[in-house]
């Protein structure tokens, strides 16, 4: 099995999605000439311009148009180079992929995917760092992933491409090269809305998901070697719909909860995690539902020094995990 | 009857051709007065009409391939949704939001037409969003190379969104088989065009975006059809997007929530009623005797009769069950 | 040679204002090469380069008067911001993201510029969202009918977002005191005019909107304040907006992150590096007798000594404190 990265897994989801299926076409800013961040690097040798589609810079019109496409036989991926910049198309999202099947009684359905590079840690100011999940979490109608990891991207990508409804795929930006893992080379797909457990715990139940999952296990690992709490980190890895099931499953098994998210803690998609567990298992808590999150102050300032004090890290989430764990 | 094809300004329409356009303009006007009526008797809670916009709607709408070719309406388009093949029962299902609503089974406020079958596109209430689906499924034409054609109905007040400046560019970009109408009614509620735009003609921006824009007299039918003619043969032959600004009025408030008093004159109304499409297409029939006095009346009964008949198959037609409101927020298979 | 002595005739420019825009011309590349050079040594994560663009952004910052009329700049605009006022020193703030950059304390990407002072006003990412606001600058001088001219600067790419036209627009409609630049360098990072519109010249949609668009060569820096000068003339009298396209060319990548080898050719690049205007404005100088050999070096050592001061300075200041990142969400004191 060869060892990929993350945009490399990205890429090849894709691109085998077009080979399988005439109707996939990607459109975008500089997508032609391979993205900014090389997601469709030799597309347009392979499929030509028509499939992997420059457009002018004009994020509603990507989307828009892309809605339209769906309507007529086509299946587009749509890249918006930034998540930061999805605002401008925020109406097609939620105004109209959203709610078309709905408002037409079941009668039109639109099965595009918005895929974008989010996220923070990277240097990138407070406009190419944003977490936007829990925005489109929000909406009915809009299935929302979160990966940074390269076999759950490309699992999962490959089911929001065969998906007959608009899903909203983010690709967190930081882990696009940070690590490689094994891919098989047989095709493979993740189901939508269902959580992993990156590793077993007894003590806690630590609910996750994007560059956290990493840095969650990175501080279990730190915990556990010192002697401390079993931690059990599950990751969403799609947040809408979300595996409630096994996130209910594991805190009743270990009676305490710690939810990590890069987001702001305020309305950050992790709260509907918290009032999940607060309502549907609370005879089985023994400790305080916890949160790390970053401050409610806009995500990221440029630099290192102010963007590192606000995001959660490693070293953050193990004294999160050591206070609730001596709870 | 005389033969059409001497008639100048018929536009190569057959006579038959002409009473059709006829007959869609009237029941256009009809389901629009009863939508309102239905709604004064407190039957419907909102209505949206388009009375006044009868020969824009029906002139753009009937050099299409219904079925065939896309459609792609706003909330005024009753013209188009009935030329292109809803029926009044179609329309007023909607109003009365019946379960047998074919455009969204009660979900979407009324004139928010939808119909796969008839390629009528469900639209939104945020004005103008719809203009990029449009370039969209020109686009997929384009790719799939077919040569369907996709008509964007918009008001004025819709130009002035960003997702319409959008649209045009892309369509321009891409060479597309798209046909923008613009129906000016000089107001976006009680705003005027003379806030909306700097222009007097917003045609004009078609060649910022590279393709032609006409500006017709929209409430002359037979002008309104023959730029849509030639604008829907261009795109079919892969000549790309056509803007088309047809000038008109509406007769009628902006909905039923509406108090036009507020800000039109009453002799500024009258005198567009004076102008009204329907008076004056009739009397351009009688002119070349393409229809007598009986003939013409006897469209309007007809109307009359099968506006009628659909109300009352819409009224006592079954109301949506409750919980078909938790239903298709996604596709299911 | 005449049609320069003609357009500083007709705009009654004077010699040493010519040499004032060389050297904020001159500046500016300076202050691209530098953060060039310190980004390539890891001295910060990313940069802007203004480099091709500076014919066109003094051309059209000269014509403006510093901190009463209203620039709203975006991330190529280092020799606006130069022009307006801003120092070295305020550039490679924002560049090393230090405490004391006025553009953000750190807090925005370098090339970011804002200046409170010289109403240079702090911008995002997301293009052409600024212009919106530089029509909303210029309505408030409308209604408040102050001698105040508002301008929005942006990119050719920036013609295909919704921002543009809602701008332009609104603009005409309130028939504004504000001036559109287009700094057309032919590219959106990879992607070319051709693929971002069906048109030549971007400056025909002004009329769709019912002002002036003009065109003209952006590595001119004469003709680009000819253009601006008109356009400011008109505000004044009352007229409204004018667009204003720059045709011109961006010599470097996009950003530090971009290799603008996959998709442009050498060639290409170096048509456009003969018509540099950094290279031949001093020439044009020094035939029209402006400008001699010693005075120009006299400026450029004057200018690479101002940004090595600079550099030397900003390097050993101090960093943001970590927990200021809390602060300036929200005005902390009572509003007046
Ligand atoms: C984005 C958005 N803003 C505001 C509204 C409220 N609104 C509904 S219709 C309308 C006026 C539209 O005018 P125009 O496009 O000229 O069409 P007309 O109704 O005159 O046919 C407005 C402002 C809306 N639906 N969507
Ligand atoms: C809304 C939005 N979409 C995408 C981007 C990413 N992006 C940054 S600069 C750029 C190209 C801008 O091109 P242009 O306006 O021509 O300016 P230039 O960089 O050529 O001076 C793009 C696509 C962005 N910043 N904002
Ligand atoms: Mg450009």
């Amino acid at each position: 099995m060869p060892e990929k990265t993350m945009v490399e897994a990205i890429r090849d989801a894709m691109f085998e999605e077009m080979k399988r299926d005439d109707r996939v076409i990607v459109m975008g800013e500089d997508v032609g000439e391979g993205g900014v961040f090389r997601a469709t690097e030799g597309f347009v040798a392979e499929f030509g311009e028509d499939r992997c589609m420059d457009t002018p810079l004009a994020e509603s019109c990507i989307v828009g148009a892309a809605i339209g496409a769906s309507l007529n036989g086509i299946i587009p991926i749509a890249e918006i180079q930034f998540a930061d910049f999805s605002h401008p198309a925020f109406d097609q999202i939620v105004s109209e992929a959203a709610r078309l099947h709905y408002r037409s009684n079941g009668t039109w359905s639109c099965p595009i995917v918005v895929r974008t590079p989010y996220g923070s840690g990277i240097h990138g100011g407070p406009y190419h760092s944003q977490s936007i999940e829990a925005f489109y979490a929000h909406v009915p109608g809009l299935k929302v992933i979160c990966v940074a990891s390269p076999y759950d991207a490309k699992g999962l990508l490959k089911s929001a491409i065969r998906d007959p409804n608009p899903v909203i795929f983010l690709e967190h930006k930081k882990a696009y090269r940070a690590f490689r893992q094994d891919i098989p080379d047989e095709d493979y797909t993740i189901p939508i809305g269902q959580a992993e457990t990156k590793r077993e715990g007894t003590d806690i139940s630590l609910i996750t998901y994007g560059m956290m999952t990493h840095h969650s296990l990175k501080a279990a690992e730190t915990v556990e070697q010192e002697n401390g709490a079993s931690v059990e980190v599950i990751d969403l890895r799609t947040v809408s719909p979300w595996d409630k099931e096994r996130v209910l499953e594991s805190v009743k098994k270990t009676g305490k909860a710690l939810i990590v998210y890069e987001d702001n803690i305020t309305g950050g998609f992790g709260a509907e995690v918290a009032a999940t567990i607060a309502q549907d298992a609370f005879e089985y808590l023994d400790g305080p539902v916890t949160r790390v999150a970053s401050p409610d102050v806009p995500i990221s300032p440029y630099s290192g020094i102010l963007e590192e004090y606000i995001l959660p890290n490693p070293e953050k989430i193990a004294e999160a995990i050591r206070k609730l764990a001596a709870y | 009857m005389v033969s059409v094809k001497e008639i100048q300004g018929a536009a190569g329409l057959s006579g038959d051709q002409l009473l059709d356009i006829y007959y869609k303009m009237l029941l256009a006007r009809t389901v629009g007065q009863r939508e309102r009526m239905l709604n004064r008797m407190g039957k419907g809670p909102f209505a949206v009409t388009g009375e006044g916009h009868e020969a824009t709607q029906v002139g753009t709408a009937f050099p299409l391939k219904p079925g065939y070719d896309w459609v792609v309406p706003y909330y005024r388009d009753i013209g188009v949704a009935l030329t292109i093949g809803q029926s009044p029962r179609d329309l007023l299902l909607a109003h009365l939001s019946r379960a047998d609503d074919i455009s969204s089974g009660g979900r979407n406020m009324p004139s928010h037409f939808s119909d796969p079958h008839l390629r009528i596109v469900s639209g939104s209430a945020p004005v103008a969003t719809h203009l990029p689906h449009g370039a969209g499924i020109a686009l997929a034409s384009k790719l799939r190379g077919l040569d369907e054609v996709t008509i964007v109905y918009t008001g004025d007040g819709g130009t002035s969104t960003g997702d319409c400046h959008e649209a045009m560019n892309f369509a321009g970009v891409h060479k597309l088989a798209v046909i923008f109408v613009i129906e000016n009614n000089q107001y976006a509620i009680s705003v005027p065009t003379r806030k909306q735009f700097a222009v007097e003609d917003v045609s004009t921006r078609a060649e910022g975006y590279g393709f032609p824009g006409v500006t017709v007299d929209g409430n002359d039918v037979l002008a309104v059809y023959a730029a849509a003619k030639d604008a829907i043969e261009r795109a079919r032959r892969g000549d790309g997007a056509t803007l088309i600004e047809a000038k008109t009025y509406r007769l009628v408030p902006h909905t039923s929530d509406d108090d036009d008093r507020r800000y039109r004159s009453r002799e500024e109304v009258e005198q567009w009623t004076a102008r009204d499409p329907l008076v004056r297409y009739r009397g351009w029939l009688k002119e070349y005797n393409v229809a007598d006095e009986r003939k013409l009346d006897g469209l309007h009964e007809q109307a009359a009769r099968e506006v009628d008949e659909a109300t009352e198959e819409a009224e006592s037609a079954p109301t949506p069950k409750p919980e078909s409101a938790l239903t298709h927020v996604f596709v299911e298979d | 040679m005449t049609a320069i002595k003609e357009a500083i005739k007709t705009h009654g420019l004077t010699e040493k204002q010519l040499l004032q825009m060389l050297e904020k011309m001159l500046l500016a590349r300076a202050l691209s090469v530098r953060q060039r050079i310190l980004q390539r040594m890891g001295k910060g994560p990313m940069t802007f380069s203004g480099e091709g663009h500076e014919a066109a952004q003094v051309g059209s910052a000269f014509a403006l008067r510093p901190g009463v009329d209203w620039v709203f700049p975006y991330y190529r605009d280092v020799a606006v911001a130069v022009t307006i006022g801003m120092t070295p020193v305020d550039i490679l703030r924002g560049f090393f993201a230090r405490r004391d950059d006025i553009n953000s304390g750190g807090r925005n990407m370098p090339s970011h510029f804002s200046h409170l002072g010289l109403r240079i006003v702090s911008g995002s990412a997301p293009i052409a969202t600024q212009l919106p606001h530089a029509v909303g600058a210029a309505l408030a001088a409308k209604l408040r009918k102050l001698d105040e001219i508002a301008v929005g600067y942006s990119g050719d790419g920036s013609t295909s977002t919704g921002d543009w036209h809602e701008s332009m627009n609104f603009a005409g409609v309130q028939r504004l005191p504000v001036i559109f630049v287009c700094e057309h360098n032919n590219y959106a990072i990879s992607v070319p005019w051709r693929k971002q519109a069906a048109i030549e010249n971007v400056s025909i949609r002004a009329q769709g909107y019912g002002f002036p668009g003009v065109s003209v060569d952006g590595n001119d820096v004469l003709a680009v304040y000819g253009a601006m000068s008109e356009a400011v003339k008109r505000v004044r009298a009352g007229e409204g907006p004018t667009l204003i396209e720059a045709k011109t060319y961006r010599l470097m990548p996009h950003s530090s992150d971009d290799d603008d080898r996959r998709y442009r050719t050498r060639e290409e690049v170096e048509a456009w590096s003969a018509k540099d205007s950094v290279a031949a404005f001093p020439h044009q100088l020094k035939e029209l007798g402006v400008l001699d050999d010693n005075a120009e070096k006299e400026i450029n050592d004057r200018v690479n000594h101002e940004v090595d001061a600079a550099t030397d300075q900003v390097e050993q200041e101090p960093q943001p404190e970590a927990p200021t990142a809390l602060r300036h969400v929200f005005v902390e004191e009572e509003r007046s």
